[in-house]
């Protein structure tokens, strides 16, 4: 049994049977170190950087739309490209911005709130995040490839047949979003495994942070939600390339299955956007408030209910398709109802806030900002549930105004109020104040400007979706003003980019551990974190913990702040923890579905097959793989991992019987050569 | 490198709470990602069935299920399906009491069987195409083929998986103690068994209401 010692000579001397390809890889700085990483942290820092990138992308794709539509018939786009950069906003921003950046969110900050040292799975999570850049980058390689998608972030059936849309641009929207589609899912997966399994001793689910329980509650809806698109684009992928006739009319199939299968989807998605910023800011608002948050199990609640009531509303998006007055009604009637557990989260928000001692900080404003902005979208949004008004406001900019208010005021506002809050835990640094508050400002005014005007521009019966209007319609100040809004966004994301990018860089790393007085436990770890979170993990007595070890009330109920007893320094060496070791094959697996999806896009089967089988091939070497340290329990092994969890725990499990000496009757094959190598 | 290795020798003899399966649920990691993804699974048959339901009796031109299927014949390998699910068990059970010669044994006898099921699937789908029924041709042509050929898929990725641990058995790679790799297979198994089971219902066993009334 030399695989006993293998853990003191596994870098001196590897094992002989392993081929040089499988042995991992070691680095864990520089380039090698992010591409082959599976540390948690660091794969939150670079979903958070892609989806910040592609932010960018969208914005500009934004401000073309709002400079095209600055003037009744504007010049700057063609109708072609108008369609191609409104489809390709919608997208960005939904799967390859807000998405992501609540990835990059629940990566970083899980483990470290319900005091674990990775996510279950670490390198099924570098799968999802190089997935998802290889879909991005997918999608996005369209503009140069003949032609970006074009049939709106909806792609309704039948206009996005090969009848009426033969280019390939739907093609590279269907199997981007297929791939974006696989990292979702499988990052919700490893979350809620994470989450259900890897609590620190005493964190019972109701001590949970209440941002733990919105990311539960966004993945486990990821992960029903998105098989449904899953179907939907496959079939539409039937239709396209081998002439299926799911949504041919003429054949009898019927375009509001799309929609059907499309919503079903597109609904939880709206709560898969907002969730995660209710729960940044359900963070943000007790601790600047210094006040516990308001109702914390009624919090819960609301949030398991709106997950729960998600998936029964689509059908408002469908209410001029003539479902006929019955399921109208029901529809109404549950949209209308939708909004009790958000309207119930938004009075404990302000709740928290009463009588607390607030402190403006930058975060908090964003925060604020949060509440005030999404009450207005919610408001509007109540409006489409009721039908008759609703079919007035189809397709118009209402409905702009709407959902821009809950996914720009809401889900934006949250995650940069999340930003500046957690970006001295990540980076070591605490974001410019200063800067921090102009940006808000900024960014406040610009979003008003912006969309504000919209609800009147759709009321005065502008159509969306069309690349010019008519002088006539009596809008043009409006979209004037609106631009005008769009350019100010743009200003303040510039001054936050100068902040990140150059004033904060010039202070030194070492930002306090707590540096905003925190209530959870990642406030406890240095900034940034060390590559093993916790020295010692963590046990829980309460929710708020950290509060509670750092303050208690008096008799009249008055906040005592505890002598800070500085722990005794840990006798525990970081160099024993042990970590997950680096993985090539993430990437090398993740890699193979864009060959994949090239080879579907132009019908060249060979191509395609060949990704398939490179990503079968990834997908095996990193099941056979060997484990950098033998007794390697934190290490992910999925169904097929048999082999890694044989080579990896089987002299853990006891220094005597290894694989060939099971207590049953040994039989003739179970002695054969091939063991003596083990 | 060597206070590194002194120090995991360390933490091998007392591994802290971290360490060893040891989960708030008292579930593997790896078994609830099984359930996890099998409830995703779930939704992705669902929808594909609710289309399959849809598009029942709206196809505007034949074939028509009743003039094409022969229900015998899919009887008789759908039991077949189903047989595989008891020798599962049975490898599974194998493995668990430490029995590896006869897990091999079980292992292949539930792959054998899973094959057999895709090799009459294969043929089932070239007799129709003979008989004119193609993905192209109806609406019963395009949502029989996708949904029955997606579980075709699903059980052949299923026999990838089920040789792969027969293989590593084979190298003595898969002993007792990870008895658990086996059950996360077989869940999957067992699963895409019972889709079948709908399967077979809802496609072949519920005649179509009206066949090729024009909507």
């Amino acid at each position: 049994m030399a695989t006993v010692l293998e853990p003191t000579t596994i870098e001196a001397t590897p094992v002989p049977r392993e081929p040089a390809l499988m042995r991992r890889p070691k680095a864990t700085t520089g380039f090698w170190g992010w591409v082959t990483t599976v540390d948690h942290k660091k794969i939150g820092i670079l979903y958070g950087v892609t989806a910040f990138i592609f932010f960018l992308v969208g914005g500009s794709e934004a401000l073309l739309i709002r400079l095209q539509l600055a003037q009744p018939n504007g010049t700057i786009l063609s109708a072609d490209a108008y369609n191609q950069v409104f489809t390709m906003h919608g997208t960005t921003m939904i799967f390859l911005v807000v998405m992501p950046i609540t990835t990059a969110f629940f990566n970083y900050l899980i483990p470290l709130m319900i005091g674990a040292r990775d996510v279950a799975f670490p390198r099924l999570n570098a799968f999802s995040y190089w997935t998802f850049l290889c879909g991005a980058l997918f999608i996005n390689s369209s503009f140069v490839l003949g032609g970006a998608p074009n049939g709106g972030w909806f792609g309704y059936a039948p206009n996005t047949s090969i009848t009426f849309s033969p280019g390939h641009n739907i093609d590279f929207w269907v199997f981007g979003l297929q791939i974006l589609g696989i990292a979702s899912t499988v990052g919700s997966i490893n979350f809620i495994i994470t989450i259900l399994n890897m609590r620190a001793p005493g964190m019972t689910l109701m001590k949970m942070p209440i941002f733990i329980w919105m990311a539960l509650v966004t993945s486990f809806l990821m992960m029903f939600a998105m098989p449904i698109i899953t179907v939907a684009l496959f079939l539409l992928m039937f239709d396209r390339l081998f002439g299926a006739n799911f949504f041919n009319p003429a054949a009898g199939g019927d375009p509001l299955l799309w929609q059907h299968l499309f919503w079903l989807f597109g609904h939880p998605e709206v709560y898969i956007l907002i969730l995660p910023a209710m729960g940044m800011v359900s963070e943000i608002l007790p601790v600047f408030s210094r006040k516990p948050l308001f109702g914390y199990p009624v919090m819960v609640i609301s949030g398991v209910a709106i997950g729960f009531m998600g998936w029964g509303v689509w059908v408002h998006h469908m209410f001029a398709t003539g479902l006929g007055p019955v399921a109208v009604s029901a529809f109404s009637i549950s949209t209308m109802f939708i909004a009790v557990p958000t309207g119930v989260k938004i009075f404990n928000w302000i709740g928290t806030m009463w009588g607390g001692s607030i402190k403006f900080t930058t975060a908090m404003l964003f925060a604020v900002g949060f509440v005030a902005m999404f009450t207005i979208g919610g408001l509007s949004g109540v409006t489409h549930a009721v039908s008759p008004h609703d079919r007035q406001q189809t397709d118009t900019y209402y409905v702009v105004a709407h959902f821009h208010y809950v996914l720009f005021g809401g889900a934006l506002f949250g995650i940069m109020g999340g930003t500046y809050y957690w970006y001295p835990k990540v980076f070591g640094r605490l974001l410019d104040e200063g800067l921090g508050k102009i940006h808000f400002w900024l960014w406040f005014i610009g979003f008003n400007l912006t969309f504000g005007p919209m609800h009147l521009i759709g009321l005065q019966g502008m159509p969306r979706r069309i690349y010019t209007y008519d002088k006539a319609l009596g809008v043009g100040w409006l979209n004037m003003m609106s631009t005008i809004g769009a350019f100010i966004i743009m200003v303040s994301v510039l001054v936050f980019l100068y902040n990140a990018l150059v004033v904060t860089r010039r202070q030194p790393v070492g930002a306090p551990n707590d540096p905003w007085d925190g209530r959870t436990l990642e406030w406890t770890l240095p900034s940034p974190v060390p590559d093993y979170n916790f020295l010692e993990v963590p046990v829980v007595h309460s929710l708020d913990d950290f509060w509670h070890q750092k303050y208690t009330e008096d008799d009249s109920g008055r906040l005592v702040k505890l002598s800070v007893s500085e722990a005794p320094p840990s006798d525990i060496d970081p160099h024993s923890i042990h970590l997950p070791s680096p993985s090539y094959f993430p990437l090398v697996a993740a890699t193979g579905l864009p060959i994949m999806a090239y080879g579907m896009t132009y019908r060249v089967w060979l191509v395609a097959i060949f990704g398939a089988v490179w990503l079968l091939g990834g997908l095996y070497a990193w099941a056979l793989e060997p484990s950098a340290e033998p007794h390697d329990p934190d290490d992910d092994h999925g169904p097929a991992d048999a082999a890694e969890l044989v080579g990896a725990t089987a002299p853990a499990l006891g220094a005597g019987p290894g694989p060939d000496a099971e207590p049953a009757e040994p039989t003739a094959t179970d002695a054969t050569p091939s063991q003596e190598g083990e | 490198m060597s206070e590194h290795a002194s120090t995991v020798v360390d933490e091998h003899a007392a591994p802290g709470p971290e360490h060893g399966h040891v989960t708030n649920t008292g579930v593997s990691n790896e078994k609830m990602a099984m359930w996890a993804f099998l409830g995703s699974e779930c939704l992705l048959f669902g929808a594909l069935i609710s289309t399959y339901f849809l598009y029942r009796g709206r196809s505007v031109v034949p074939p028509y299920p009743k003039d094409i299927y022969n229900i015998p014949y899919t009887s008789v390998s759908s039991f077949v399906l189903l047989m595989s699910s008891l020798t599962m068990v049975l490898a599974l059970a194998a493995i668990q009491r430490g029995d590896h010669r006869r897990f091999r044994l079980w292992i292949l006898a539930t792959a054998l069987l899973g094959s057999s099921f895709i090799a009459g699937q294969v043929y089932e789908f070239t007799s129709f195409i003979r008989e004119g029924l193609t993905i192209k041709t109806n609406l019963f042509g395009s949502s029989f083929f996708v949904l029955t050929g997606f579980h075709g898929v699903h059980v052949t990725l299923g026999i990838v998986m089920l040789l792969s641990l027969w293989s590593l058995s084979i190298r003595g790679k898969l002993p007792q103690e990870k008895s658990e790799v086996v059950e996360i297979a077989g869940l999957y198994w067992h699963f895409v068994d019972v889709v079948w089971i709908i399967l077979f219902t809802v496609v072949y066993l519920i005649p179509s209401p009206t066949h090729g009334y024009v909507h």
